[in-house]
């Protein structure tokens, strides 16, 4: 008798899908359970943490940030290798603003934001017209390239950066300022993948043909994954040029590349959520193996290889999928 | 000085051709966009490195044995990484990224960077060319060079294999039904391109030191050249890598050689806005793929 | 007798790095009218609706369309001017189930132009357009995924996204190719129907039996040449057309 596996929805996720959920308290509480532990979360681990690891949750923050935009992008079509370079515009937004300008950080930082969103966007718009490896490339490129410039034209700060930019009034501001950001873009981008619009930006990625014929216009579509994308990206380096007070070319690095990719894929490609829960396991995971240097980098390269090959729906699916579901072997019949 | 920096600027065309003629060649046939390609460019030349010195064998041998090592590394990574997200751009992009990373980053780890770590040169001598005092090596660049990229035209042009690479390249559906493997083509694609990438490390590296952000350096430009000449056409590798060697040389000659950089960015600004698919791109852009 | 035609092609040539696929193409359509586009394997009917929607540009040429001339347009936007095209090779969206294949042309701007407004509901309005076009409802055909339907359905769910797009003037590329008789006489009526509301169609086929039945009027392609137009019979007698479809006899 030859057997199969076979994958059902759980008891409790078929009662509790439908308004019936209503009359239960254990029912609302399956429902709730995924989206309140994640806020709760947020809102009180600044409090119970001590000075190192309150900066580490900072550093998750950031990371999770540029994670979620790298996947709004690859939701759309478009591979980002240098989720960097909006880290580093907003950056340098954000420091300019500030060292030559003396703008207050709290002012500084949304104009960054915005401005950093239009020159990626602007600056990345000729290629949007063509297949994503040309993407990609640019994209990998533009950032290394962009340090090389800023060594060699000493502009900006040449290789000591900018520093003595004024950091944010309090220490709490900066957690809660990033960690709301965190939220926002989470539970407020959360929706799209499911929305109508999200499922455009997917049809673009899957058939881009197809969406054109239908009369969409898809360049526009794109840009404005790029634009969200892009915004996001500049605050998350406008944030940490106020947190560390110093902007420079470390800012275009690969890591900040790199890692962002490493957390979307290892938590969940497709989905916000799992973005962010990469980062919550890898930004950690390399504060404790910080004692290995050089080889973290290639662990990552290692993890992303690994998971794009044999676990790509990522961690966060097969966690939602035990929760929502569960296996059992079946006979097959005849 | 002119006369000097064309010189230069020529030698330096061809060494931009030669890093970026291995990519371009596996992107044309397979559609496979190496990003490991810097990788693999180190590893040879760090592999013919530790044989010259760990196991002193000659050099020769040494660079025989790095090149079938790296192009049976880069069957070896198709085979067992790329085949399985083969077709899927996004996968296929970040396996092979990540696998350089991993490879460059390791060998920056284990302490592979430092003077010693330089490759001899061929033969030992200048020469007074155009006014410019030119080494030996460099010559043998452009020769080598010239005689690789007519080898590979004739190659693609006149051998059966050759022509096979150009049918996939050009239509993969119809070369499957006519019983050409694309699997097996691919393999053999990613191979080549790994295989040009050694032999290219090979004959430049000995004009600098080995280290792994070489690795990032040759796949940017790489990248440039393919990006302005056009992925899959090596007549663009070719005239792209002209365009950037001389522009960076006589920046570098005229203004200064901070501009060198600006310049080849700029160029790949222009490139994209103007004809994104490159010089001679063969990318159709989206209204034409039906 | 006619006003402006609706659809005017005139002059059109197309050279694809030597071959050259169409050749000083010359077609005009009247508002209502049913075209049908025919001509052997190669012989240039889809790059003629390739050129007309804009998803190919051509050599030489003009397009009119109510007297506009859309040479050089963007798909989306001469989709927008209501025309609309089905693909030859079906491609559906095939990770999601039917009814979602049409949120995307729902969520097209032509249709705040037709309706003036959005769908408040996108997914009731698909479902009703997919059982317009035989989607049985209470076998919930709708709401599986692409990927398990048969050719005769996924040919209904592009019918059925084109349709959403409220065009004036629909291209049809090979519509029937793949179908059995009967799915081919189930999807008539409501071809048929389209053309009650006025609609213009034009439709590239092979299945020649089935298209005479409907079309008013037949254009015979070869070689991206217009070699015949007329009355479906009248065309069929030519001796040309015979020629192109047989090959040279004896």
């Amino acid at each position: 008798m030859e057997k199969r596996k076979e994958r059902i929805d759980r008891g409790i996720k078929v009662r509790s899908g439908d308004i019936f959920a209503l009359c239960s308290w254990r029912e609302m509480l399956f429902l709730a359970a995924p989206r309140l532990i994640p806020i709760l979360g947020f809102l009180i681990l600044p409090l119970l943490l001590g000075a190192y690891w309150q900066k580490v949750l900072l550093s998750v923050a950031v990371f999770a940030l540029l994670a979620i935009s790298w996947d709004i992008l690859a939701q759309s079509g478009m591979i980002s290798l240098g989720q960097a370079l909006f880290f580093g515009m907003g950056a340098y937004a954000s420091g300019v603003f500030n060292h030559y300008w003396g703008w207050h950080p709290l002012v500084a930082l949304p104009f960054a934001t915005v401005m950093g969103g239009v020159i990626c966007t602007a600056l990345l718009l000729p290629v949007l017209r063509l297949r994503g490896i040309y993407f990609a490339m640019v994209r990998l490129i533009i950032p290394l390239m962009l340090v090389r410039i800023i060594e060699a034209t000493k502009i900006f700060g040449g290789t000591e950066g900018l520093s003595g930019i004024v950091p944010l009034p309090s220490k709490w501001l900066e957690l809660y300022l990033v960690m709301g950001a965190l939220m926002a873009a989470l539970f407020g981008f959360r929706r799209m993948p499911d929305s109508d619009y999200g499922l455009v930006l997917k049809g673009i990625n899957d058939n881009d043909r197809s969406v054109m014929n239908a009369g969409i216009n898809i360049y526009w579509f794109k840009a404005q994954a790029l634009f969200i994308s892009s915004s996001i990206g500049a605050f998350s380096g406008a944030f940490m040029t106020h947190v560390y007070m110093f902007v420079g070319m470390p800012v275009f690095a690969l890591d900040y590349s790199i890692l962002p990719i490493a957390a979307a894929v290892v938590g969940g490609p497709g989905n916000l959520a799992g973005a962010t829960l990469g980062a919550f396991i890898l930004v950690p995971l390399s504060e404790i193996l910080r004692g290995i240097g050089g080889l973290r980098i290639v662990l990552y390269g290692l993890f992303l290889v690994i998971f794009i090959v044999a676990l790509p729906e990522g961690i966060f699916h097969y966690i939602q999928r035990k929760y929502h579901q569960f296996e059992r072997w079946v006979e097959v019949e005849g | 000085m002119f006369l000097d920096t064309v010189v230069y600027a020529l030698i330096n065309s061809v060494i931009l051709a030669l890093m970026a003629i291995g990519f371009n060649l596996t992107f044309g046939i397979s559609g496979v966009a190496n990003f490991a390609y810097g990788a693999l460019y180190v590893t040879a030349a760090y592999v013919s490195w530790m044989l010259l010195n760990l196991i002193k064998l000659p050099y020769f041998l040494s660079a025989f044995i790095s090149i079938l090592f790296t192009t049976l590394l880069g069957a070896l990574m198709y085979r067992f990484i790329l085949l399985r997200v083969r077709g899927q751009a996004l996968s296929e992009v970040i396996a092979t990224f990540g696998i350089g990373l991993a490879i460059l980053e390791l060998f920056r780890y284990l302490g592979f960077v430092g003077f010693e770590y330089t490759l001899p040169v061929f033969i030992d001598q200048s020469f007074f060319i155009l006014g410019a005092f030119v080494d030996m090596q460099r010559i043998l660049i452009v020769i080598f060079g010239a005689l690789l990229i007519l080898g590979l035209w004739v190659f693609t042009h006149h051998t059966s294999l050759g022509l096979a690479f150009r049918g996939i390249a050009q239509d993969e559906r119809t070369a499957l039904s006519l019983g050409i493997d694309s699997d097996w083509i691919a393999t053999l694609a990613v191979s080549f391109g790994a295989g040009l990438a050694a032999i290219a490390a090979t004959i430049i590296i000995p004009l600098g030191s080995i280290s792994p952000s070489e690795g990032y350096s040759v796949l940017i430009k790489a990248l440039a050249v393919c990006i302005i000449g056009g992925l899959g056409s090596t007549g663009g590798v070719i005239v792209a890598s002209f365009i950037i060697g001389f522009a960076e040389r006589f920046t570098d000659s005229y203004i200064s050689s901070h501009w060198t950089m600006i310049v080849s960015l700029a160029a790949i600004l222009i490139v994209l806005i103007v004809k994104p698919s490159g010089l001679f791109g063969e990318q159709k852009e989206l209204e034409e793929r039906i | 007798m006619s006003s402006c035609p609706l659809l005017k092609v005139s002059g059109l040539y197309k050279n694809f790095g030597g071959v050259q696929a169409i050749n000083d193409l010359n077609v005009e359509l009247a508002e209502g009218e049913l075209l049908g586009l025919i001509g052997p394997n190669g012989s240039g009917k889809t790059t003629a609706v390739n050129l007309i929607t804009g998803f190919v540009k051509p050599s030489e040429g003009e397009v009119f369309y109510r007297s506009q001339n859309i040479i050089g347009w963007p798909p989306y936007k001469i989709v927008r001017l209501g025309i609309a095209r089905t693909f030859q090779m079906v491609k559906p969206f095939y990770r999601l189930p039917a009814y979602k294949n049409m949120i995307i042309p729902l969520y097209s701007p032509r249709i705040k132009q037709t309706i003036g407004g959005k769908y408040g509901d996108r997914d009731a309005v698909a479902l009703d357009l997919l059982e317009e076009v035989g989607f049985e409802r209470d076998a919930f055909v709708a709401y599986k995924s692409a990927s398990v339907l048969p050719q005769g359905y996924l040919k209904r769910l592009e019918l059925a996204k084109v349709i959403a797009l409220q065009p004036d003037l629909l291209i049809l590329d090979e519509l029937f190719s793949g179908l059995s008789l009967a799915e081919v006489a189930s999807i008539v009526p409501i071809i048929e129907k389209l053309r009650q509301e006025g609609k213009t169609i034009i439709m590239i086929e092979h299945r020649l039996k089935e298209l005479f039945r409907i079309a008013d009027r037949v254009v015979v392609l070869n070689f991206g040449e217009k070699i015949a137009e007329g009355k479906s019979d009248e065309v069929m007698q030519s001796e040309a057309v015979k020629k192109a479809y047989l090959g040279a006899e004896a």
